[in-house]
């Protein structure tokens, strides 16, 4: 056990709180071993209590099984329990002494693709399970390109079962090499490959005995030291504005903030800023952090804007720096994931939410879905049903301020909403799609479309 | 009000990393704001327990230096603590806010509910909330629950909606995509908003320690007449124990959640101080709602089928 997971003495409150949280999401396939890895985790990282696991190991027993299902500490809801299988995302917490943890746990089944997309929305780091005696198959092309396409900054991919091919190097090497060369193909900026046993614990969070030709870090050690923030410098300052603070009382009769948090960049008193989509200009005069008067803020700080001038602004306004101020437009060209089970077609009037402001929109085309086992378009394809990865280019009611998500994660994402009954229907990516991809193929080559 | 969100050479992740709590607070502001723009009558749920006092802190701090735009609403199970009714009624009148009482007690002298045998008035409180949420046609009710508690919580969206008969489908939940969350509902519909999904226990009282908030003296090591059922330390008293054989003694006792006294156990603790607290719990092989809620154990879905009925 490396001592970086075992405190032997209890922390004080300052040094816990001085830890930084990492959001990461685990995919793989049904018997990639992916409930295993997660129980490790949180067994080896002493997060499953006594009480838990003795829930476990009742209903493990009374089912007749031999050892302790871990995959019963994840499924949650009675549905999942009785099939075996985990149908919706979950959240897990758990902690080590540099890091704290929250793991979106998505199943890997293939049609439950929107929930990983759903996961890695939120994510910094995506764990993709292989197992050593399968190599890369089509659900981990799957799994590479949705974290692609989602950007998430780094992919771990986590060659599980080796001790099912006798710890060979060789047989890991291959794998990484496949894998890494498909997904930088795919523009994932970060790969780390690591072989592992979830079942009897190599490399997950301890060193593994078994492979000394591993010089890498642990499942663990990477995920404690893997860098969280990002290079705040070249970001593109952006606040949407959530909220109007008037308190109209006698101590502050002429106070006026403007509530949101921090999509990107930095904000600092003094600098000039325009509020889209009005174009109207002012000047931060003062920041308060939550009651706290500051010189400069940063994401994902919540925070609330003084500025000199008075100017109209209200919900749904983006306040930025003035010499850096992203477009308006009405037409969004995007890369969209559909959520919901009924389909997206061409001439649908839904609701676009972006930041703070939720617009009127319709769906003016859908160009091409995406097969993402080969990464090739199938053009024009009419709707996009449950799961499904397409192009889509919409018209909305008002003029909105849009970065490409490429930029930002926060201001370049958008959602589609039902106006009749509120379903959230599709997560859309403003910009180019993620990845150069093959050629359009002919209509009659696409040969059934599975998720 | 303090905030500690200084610039850390302490964190690994550069000078613009937030430590973990400074992060969990910015998310949770910004989920309350949120429903601040978006909804006509929101409400939150306040027990006067932990969590729903950490709730309340950051909904002060999310709209500073204005007043908090939300009313409270408690619902009295007609067994409560003293100590924490009167913290509840403190904190009211402190912060001038307005205050909603859905009364248990009130449903089973109407004969509307009946009392259960096992004296537990837990299970009863789905009927008083649910049905005030109707009457004063709130649209969001803010609760302070933790995906950390509980798999079938661990399951739950940050924006819950919940159907005119306040039920949780957990099959037909909305995804949740990056910070964008749908509070889009009908007439009758009203979402369950949770701005701590995100916390743990350990995050909650560390909070509570770095903020310097005051808490309910149950929550600290203190002598306390106590009788054992069902493996926990059960406060006597006229809600029906100790029964025929329970033997009341006095221990150092304190409580890591408050509820209805029927139901919430006692932990044998000597931790008098925030830091003992945290220590405790940090070392604990226990979670909060096994060491002391006899509520869940009722079945392996317990949980799961109190919030399909519209528990919180």
């Amino acid at each position: 056990m490396t001592s970086t997971t075992e405190p032997t003495e209890p922390l004080s409150v300052e040094q816990l709180s001085a830890t930084t949280l990492l959001r990461f999401a685990t995919a793989g396939s049904v018997d990639d071993g992916k409930s295993t890895l997660v129980g490790r985790l949180l067994h080896d990282s002493k997060s499953v209590l006594t009480d838990q696991l003795e829930a476990v190991e009742r209903v493990s027993a009374s089912r007749g099984q031999d050892a302790p299902d871990l995959a019963l500490l994840t499924d949650g809801l009675r549905a999942e329990r009785e099939q075996g299988i985990t149908i919706d995302v979950a959240y897990r917490y758990f902690a080590t002494a540099r890091r704290r943890f929250i793991l979106a746990d998505t199943p890997g089944h293939v049609q439950y693709t929107r929930n990983m997309v759903t996961g890695a929305s939120t994510a910094d780091l995506a764990v993709v399970l292989v197992d050593a005696r399968n190599g890369v198959i089509e659900q981990t092309r799957r799994h590479a390109a949705v974290a692609a396409l989602l950007r998430v900054p780094h992919v771990v991919l986590a060659v599980n079962k080796m001790d099912l091919v006798d710890y060979k190097e060789s047989v890991f090497a291959a794998i990484a090499e496949e894998f890494t060369a498909y997904a930088s193909e795919l523009g994932v900026p970060e790969i780390t490959a690591i072989p592992i046993s979830a079942l009897a614990g190599d490399n997950v969070v301890e060193a593994s005995a078994h492979m000394d030709w591993y010089g890498g870090p642990t499942v663990l050690e990477h995920l404690e030291t893997v860098p969280v923030s990002h290079d705040l410098a070249h970001c593109h300052a952006r606040l949407p504005v959530q909220y109007v603070i008037r308190p109209q009382t006698a101590e502050h009769p002429d106070y006026r903030g403007y509530a949101g948090q921090i999509a990107a960049g930095t904000f600092r008193v003094g600098e000039s800023v325009t509020v889209l989509p009005s174009g109207r200009t002012s000047k931060v005069a003062g920041i308060d952090l939550l009651g706290k008067s500051v010189d400069v803020v940063w994401t994902p700080q919540s925070v609330t804007l003084l500025l000199e001038d008075d100017i109209d602004i209200s919900r749904g306004d983006l306040i930025v720096p003035s010499k850096d101020a992203p477009p308006t437009t009405q037409d969004v060209e995007a890369t969209v994931c559909h959520v919901a089970d009924a389909p997206l077609v061409v001439g649908h009037r839904v609701l676009l939410k972006h930041g703070t402001r939720t617009v009127k929109a319709i769906v003016k085309d859908i160009p091409s879905r995406l097969t993402l086992d080969d990464l090739s378009l199938h053009p024009h394809p009419g709707r996009l049903v449950a799961n499904d990865i397409g192009r889509v280019v919409i018209r909305t009611a008002e003029p909105l301020p849009l970065d490409s998500y490429a930029d930002s994660r926060r201001t370049g994402a958008f959602i589609l909403i039902d106006p009749a009954d509120g379903t959230t229907l599709t997560a859309g990516m403003v910009g180019e799609s993620f990845a150069a991809p093959q050629p359009v193929k002919d209509a009659a080559e696409d040969d059934g479309w599975d998720f | 009000m303090t905030t500690v969100a200084s610039v850390s050479e302490e964190t690994d992740g550069g000078p613009y990393a937030l430590s973990h709590l400074d992060a969990l607070e910015s998310e949770a502001v910004h989920i309350f704001r949120e429903v601040a723009g978006e909804f006509e009558r929101p409400v939150i749920l306040f027990s006067g327990g932990k969590d729903s006092i950490v709730m309340l802190h950051l909904a002060l701090k999310a709209f500073a230096p204005a007043s908090i735009p939300f009313s409270l609403l408690h619902v009295d199970t007609g067994h409560n603590f003293p100590e924490v009714l009167e913290y509840r009624d403190r904190v009211v009148a402190a912060h001038g806010l307005r205050l909603h009482v859905a009364s248990v007690q009130n449903y089973i002298d109407r004969g509307v509910l009946k009392e259960r045998p096992d004296g537990t008035r837990n299970p009863l409180q789905t009927v008083p909330l649910t049905e005030k949420i109707q009457s004063e046609r709130f649209d969001a009710v803010f609760g302070g629950g933790r995906r950390d508690e509980e798999k079938a919580r661990a399951k739950e969206r940050v924006f819950s909606l919940r159907d005119e008969f306040s039920q949780w489908d957990p099959r037909r939940q909305r995804p949740e995509l990056w910070q964008l969350y749908n509070g889009r509902h009908a007439p009758g519909e009203h979402v369950r908003v949770f701005p701590l999904s995100n916390w743990t226990e350990l995050d909650v009282w560390q909070y509570i320690a770095r903020e310097g908030i005051e808490l309910p003296e149950i929550y600290f090591a203190h002598d306390r007449e106590v009788f054992q059922r069902s493996g926990m330390w059960l406060t006597a008293g006229e809600w029906g124990g100790p029964k025929d054989g329970e033997v009341v003694e006095k221990r150092l006792v304190r409580y890591r959640t408050v509820g209805d006294m029927s139901c919430t156990g006692a932990v044998d603790s000597d931790a008098t101080t925030l830091d003992a607290v945290i220590a405790e719990i940090a070392a604990s092989r226990l979670t909060e709602r096994g060491a002391t809620r006899a509520d869940d154990k009722l079945s392996e879905a317990a949980m799961e089928d109190r919030k399909r009925e519209g528990y919180f």
